[in-house]
């Protein structure tokens, strides 16, 4: 418990003894706020955030892997994975400590587009319960796009690789999901794999939470998912801390 | 405090370490000697359990480095080669988190630093990011980690090397310092760091260990300069 919590406690004050959470705050808060607008949020004369729930995929397909990126890559490629495993902390603490420190990070992001209920809020009366789902649903989106990026940053000492290999596998969890992607393969390839793909992808269960249906088995898949990339995150480390 | 036995590890076709064995009692301050790529970077990181071993094992302070890991990186401090660090943290808060991973906490916290922070000199540069400091400031505050829980075994990969000669000495002067109470392991391939140090040599090449004796009785046997006894023991066995 010790090794996880001296981990987390680092890598959260990490991000802000950086530049890295400013820069990312800053553009994150910008484009939350800006993508809603830009869809009309006011001009829907709705008192909800759909708009913004909307636009969080999108966003976090980029924002979360560059958040996640630096987590071991930074480690192996500067050595210091070295030091931090050679410190009475297993590779399950050091894994859980990064994890949760930066899910915590991008945590404190999404609390941060406060302004957003807080306006909705002064115009008109939404639903709270709607709202409170909705991030419920991003919170959990972040943190299954988070342990992606845990995996293919431990995969690799070099940055970039890991941020693109993680924003493509984000993509294609939230593309397969898409109407359109649905369509096309139920009609041209075979209504069983769009069936699969649907089960697969983060859309459908994140529209599903965000509507307000908050039902066991997709929060099952956003845990059952976490578990298991972090898990694999684990088995890579012991396989290549020292390549 | 050491007793390593058979202990070997493979890279795909080479063989980094290979079979080595040896043991080491408090008191002890042992130098690692080989030619780059000997085995000896390997050899300690296994010991200080960052690589696994492909087969023999190791016992340190009674513990054996496969079946209880946490408790031997408990028992020993550790300076990797380049004394790796996060340079965006401070000293001050790279101290603190090293105290925090070793559960020295409250007055026992107070203590360490109280203790370590002049042995290392580091007093100096204690609120300054680590990116800022000079290699030799970067390597005294690796020391500085490793000694932080006062550990009874030291393992300290070439804890001079690229310092400037006012900056080994000091190094020389901490570990001299430090050696009846402990059992210390040093590589380095500067010969007279052996010959100042050391009570005893192990010299390896190509993972095995060739000479395991004092630097006064390799001399005498080989009859020349450490140096001379390096070539001989080194590369007399590369041409054979």
């Amino acid at each position: 418990m010790n090794g996880f919590c001296a981990v987390f406690k680092r890598e959260l004050k990490g991000y802000f003894s950086t530049p890295v959470a400013y820069v990312f705050l800053v553009i994150f808060l910008f484009f939350a706020g800006y993508l809603p607008f830009r869809d009309g949020f006011f001009e829907m004369r709705q008192a909800d955030l759909t708009l913004f729930f909307k636009a969080l995929p999108l966003l976090f397909i980029f924002m979360v892997p560059a958040a996640a990126m630096r987590l071991w890559a930074e480690e192996r490629k500067t050595g210091s994975i070295e030091l931090l495993l050679t410190l009475p902390i297993t590779i399950p603490q050091a894994v859980l400590g990064k994890f949760f420190a930066a899910w915590a990070f991008l945590t404190i992001a999404q609390l941060l587009t406060f302004p957003l209920p807080a306006t909705v809020a002064y115009l008109g009366s939404p639903d709270p319960g709607l709202i409170a789902a909705g991030y419920l649903g991003a919170f959990l989106m972040a943190g299954g796009f988070l342990a992606i990026g845990s995996f293919f940053s431990a995969l690799t000492k070099n940055q970039v690789i890991s941020f693109i290999l993680s924003v493509a596998a984000c993509g294609i969890l939230i593309y397969a999901g898409m109407p359109s992607t649905l369509e096309y393969l139920s009609a041209s390839v075979s209504p069983a794999l769009g069936k699969i793909m649907e089960a697969l992808s983060f859309q459908a269960r994140f529209d599903a939470i965000q509507r307000g249906v908050i039902a066991a088995r997709d929060l099952a898949y956003f845990l059952i998912l976490i578990a298991a990339w972090i898990y694999a995150s684990t088995l890579v480390l012991e396989e290549r801390k020292a390549n | 405090m050491i007793e390593v036995q058979g202990l070997t590890r493979r890279f795909g076709p080479i063989t980094a370490v290979d079979g080595i064995s040896f043991s080491a009692r408090k008191g002890d301050v042992l130098g690692f000697l080989g030619p780059n790529g000997a085995g000896k970077s390997t050899a300690m990181k296994i010991l200080a359990c960052f690589l696994a071993a492909d087969s023999g094992t190791a016992k340190i302070c009674g513990n054996d480095i496969l079946q209880d890991p946490l408790a031997v990186r408990r028992s020993i401090g550790y300076l990797a080669e380049n004394a790796p660090a996060y340079p965006e943290m401070t000293v001050a808060g790279f101290l603190r988190f090293v105290c925090d991973a070793r559960r020295i906490k409250g007055a026992a916290r107070v203590d360490a630093l109280d203790r370590i922070i002049p042995l290392c000199s580091i007093d100096s540069v204690y609120h300054q990011t680590i990116d800022t400091l000079s290699k030799g400031y970067k390597r005294r505050l690796g020391l500085a980690q490793a000694l932080i829980h006062d550990p009874q075994v030291l393992i300290l990969d070439e804890p001079t090397d690229g310092l400037d000669p006012n900056q080994k000495h000091e190094v020389r002067r901490l570990i001299q310092q430090m050696a009846k109470e402990k059992c210390i392991i040093v590589s380095t391939h500067i010969l007279e760091e052996v010959e100042l140090v050391c009570n005893r040599t192990i010299i390896i090449s190509r993972g095995r260990i060739l000479a395991d004796s004092t630097p006064s009785r390799l001399q005498q046997d080989y009859q020349g300069t450490l140096e001379e006894v390096f070539r001989k023991i080194t590369v007399g066995k590369k041409s054979a």
